[in-house]
């Protein structure tokens, strides 16, 4: 018989994931009955909660305030050890003491998104209405309703303007979304590795994960909390498909190539011969135990959904008519999932509205993952906008 | 003579001058503090850090990628992108004015270049090494071959420089598209602007450089 090995069973137990749904290490806003979040599909969600982690201090200006988006698989952990896999946070290389954003000059605030599976409200969580797990009740968010929950964290916090909104990827999005709808409320915006919209070829891919969730017999439908399990793998098929797309060919070569794992000579079997396949299944395998099935369904749906011309009759440009904010985009050159040209879309329509932008494209051959890596010229160029900007904010920054 | 003797500019310390080049100097203080500029091929961003000095809302656009990441790097507003390109993207009068520095002779269709900088700004300063230079002419007339300069040391085969002309040339094409010059200053050598009227002839022979400040003319 040929030798063939699924993938692993996640090392952590789904009750270890699903404790931090509703009972979240970050401190947590709730949101009553009388602060409904107006949600794009006309339903309002109440009540709410969004989990958050904060680092660096709140100064007497209230003007130092940086709010962090995270991307599609990231949470609100992004500078302090995560309370379930026990990683570093997923941003330390831009994140922390003598880093680009430094809670020593910046109060930084990160929400798990509206959706999420890690203390905010989402489809893991629980429907109060019925007193069992959201699932597939749970309504269809949009990326302008992630930011609009943000919005009514930051009201709370007493924050009126923020002096910067940063993200890469998804969390770019919502960047661009929080200078669409609320230009006023952000001093400077860098985003990084987006777009202002998903292409096709993004939305096909996201629609080849979702199959591959709905396709795993545990998924119930939606149900499977009812039945104490999780679809594993077919979340973790979805993880390998994506991780594909976040990497690039030239990356996937040079870090691989055709080495096999742990042995000289093919096994003529289906097992993990080559490193590449031993390295998609452990990204697969420690992403489920992290994550939920439904909330992955939810938040990949979101970045479908996303597209800021239409939501401005069509064009972009009426998007950011008059804006201040000051604007950062970086792009990298192998990034395929959101390549340059993406990226040069939004310039132009920045441009065609007068707004003050910078852009850059950085050349790394490690693709749409670069964002999240050690990249120098990304760290000095995030760095240098923010001085910028700080000067003009009238923020005292370290050296000067 | 030095250049801060040439050139005094308001608001810059003398012992700064040093650190800026002549052809900037004089680019700087065409534009008048407080307005909103786009320089168009803008490299290391120098040209942007001076005019910041002077209180004016400065933008870049620079084709190499390295020159942009270093221009960002220093908290300019500095997008990568291309003259022939990419001016069409930006509205019309968006710019007080639109510098084009050195660049002119780059661009594959620099009549379509010099008309977008005076369509999105208001005014635009062009400068550009002069072709009939005297030691240009001499170096085609007694050397027979392709002339090369300090300033453009690039054989003809790899100099990016594909649309040289002179400044008479300059001058007949801003006369054929209606483009009016307010103002006009040859440098030398040594990047000094040549002081005396002269005629035209001998700014084109002894100017090395050309720097004009072009508004739109009326009527077409």
């Amino acid at each position: 018989m040929v030798g063939v090995k699924a993938i692993p069973s996640p090392a952590i137990s789904a009750d270890e994931r699903s404790h931090e749904v509703d009972h979240p290490s970050s401190p947590v806003a709730h949101f009553g009955a009388d602060q409904p979040l107006r949600l794009d599909c006309g339903i309002d969600l109440t009540p709410f909660q969004i989990a958050y982690q904060t680092y660096g201090e709140l100064n007497a200006a209230r003007s130092n305030a940086v709010l962090i988006c995270h991307a599609l698989t990231g949470d609100q952990h992004v500078a302090n050890v995560h309370p379930v896999t026990g990683k570093p946070g997923w941003w330390e290389t831009l994140v922390g003491p003598g880093r680009p954003i430094d809670p020593s000059q910046y109060f930084i605030i990160c929400t798990n998104v509206i959706g999420g599976c890690m203390g905010s409200t989402g489809p893991a969580s629980i429907n109060p209405a019925t007193g069992k797990v959201w699932g597939l009740d749970f309504p269809v968010i949009t990326i302008p309703d992630m930011v609009r929950a943000q919005a009514m964290l930051i009201d709370r916090l007493g924050i009126d303007t923020l002096f910067a909104v940063i993200g890469g990827s998804m969390g770019g999005m919502q960047v661009l979304q929080w200078t669409a709808a609320y230009p006023a409320r952000v001093f400077s915006a860098l985003a990084i590795a987006c777009s202002t919209r998903h292409s096709a070829q993004n939305i096909a891919f996201h629609e080849l994960g979702r199959q591959a969730v709905m396709a795993d017999p545990d998924w119930h439908s939606g149900g499977y909390a009812d039945h104490g399990i999780h679809p594993h793998r077919g979340l973790a098929v979805a993880r390998m498909a994506a991780h594909i797309t976040y990497l690039s060919d030239a990356a996937l070569h040079r870090k691989f190539g055709r080495r096999m794992q742990d042995r000289e000579l093919p096994t003529f079997s289906f097992d993990a011969d080559f490193q590449v396949e031993s390295y998609l299944r452990y990204q697969g395998s420690s992403f489920v135990e992290r994550f939920d099935a439904n909330s992955y369904l939810y938040l990949t749906r979101a970045m479908d959904y996303f597209d800021i011309a239409a939501d401005h009759g069509g064009v972009l440009a009426k998007a950011f008519v008059g804006i201040q904010t000051r604007f950062c985009v970086v792009s990298f050159t192998s990034d395929w999932l959101f390549p340059t040209s993406e990226s040069r879309a939004l310039v132009h329509a920045l441009n065609a509205s007068s707004a003050r932008v910078s852009f850059a494209e950085i050349e790394t051959d490690r693709g749409h993952d670069a964002f999240l890596l050690d990249v120098p010229e990304f760290f000095d160029i995030s760095r240098a906008f923010l001085q910028s900007a700080g000067k003009a904010r009238g923020l005292t920054t370290r050296d000067g | 003579m030095s250049v801060q003797e040439v050139l005094p500019l308001g608001g810059l310390a003398a012992e700064r001058s040093g650190q800026f080049r002549a052809d900037h100097l004089l680019v700087a203080g065409m534009v008048k503090p407080g307005s909103k500029v786009l320089d168009v091929g803008c490299g290391d961003g120098n040209l942007l850090q001076l005019l910041e000095t002077r209180g004016i809302d400065g933008r870049g656009i620079e084709l190499s990628r390295e020159g942009v990441n270093r221009c960002v790097a220093k908290g300019l507003a500095v997008v990568q992108g291309d003259a022939d390109t990419d001016l069409v993207n930006y509205p019309d009068d968006t710019f007080d004015y639109v510098i084009l520095s050195q660049t002119l002779q780059a661009t594959r269709q620099p009549k379509v270049v010099l008309e977008n900088l005076l369509r999105i700004g208001r005014r635009a300063i062009v400068s550009f090494p002069n072709f009939g230079f005297w030691k240009m002419r001499l170096q085609l007339l007694v050397g027979g071959h392709m002339p090369r300069t300090e300033n453009l040391p690039a054989s003809w085969y790899d100099t990016a420089n594909i649309h040289f002309c002179t400044i008479k040339d300059f001058v007949e094409l801003c006369d054929a598209i209606h483009v009016k010059m307010e103002r006009a200053e040859a440098l030398d050598l040594y990047g000094r602007p040549l002081r005396l009227r002269m005629p035209w002839w001998v700014w084109n022979l002894f100017g090395e450089q050309g720097v004009f400040l072009l508004t739109r003319g009326g009527g077409k």
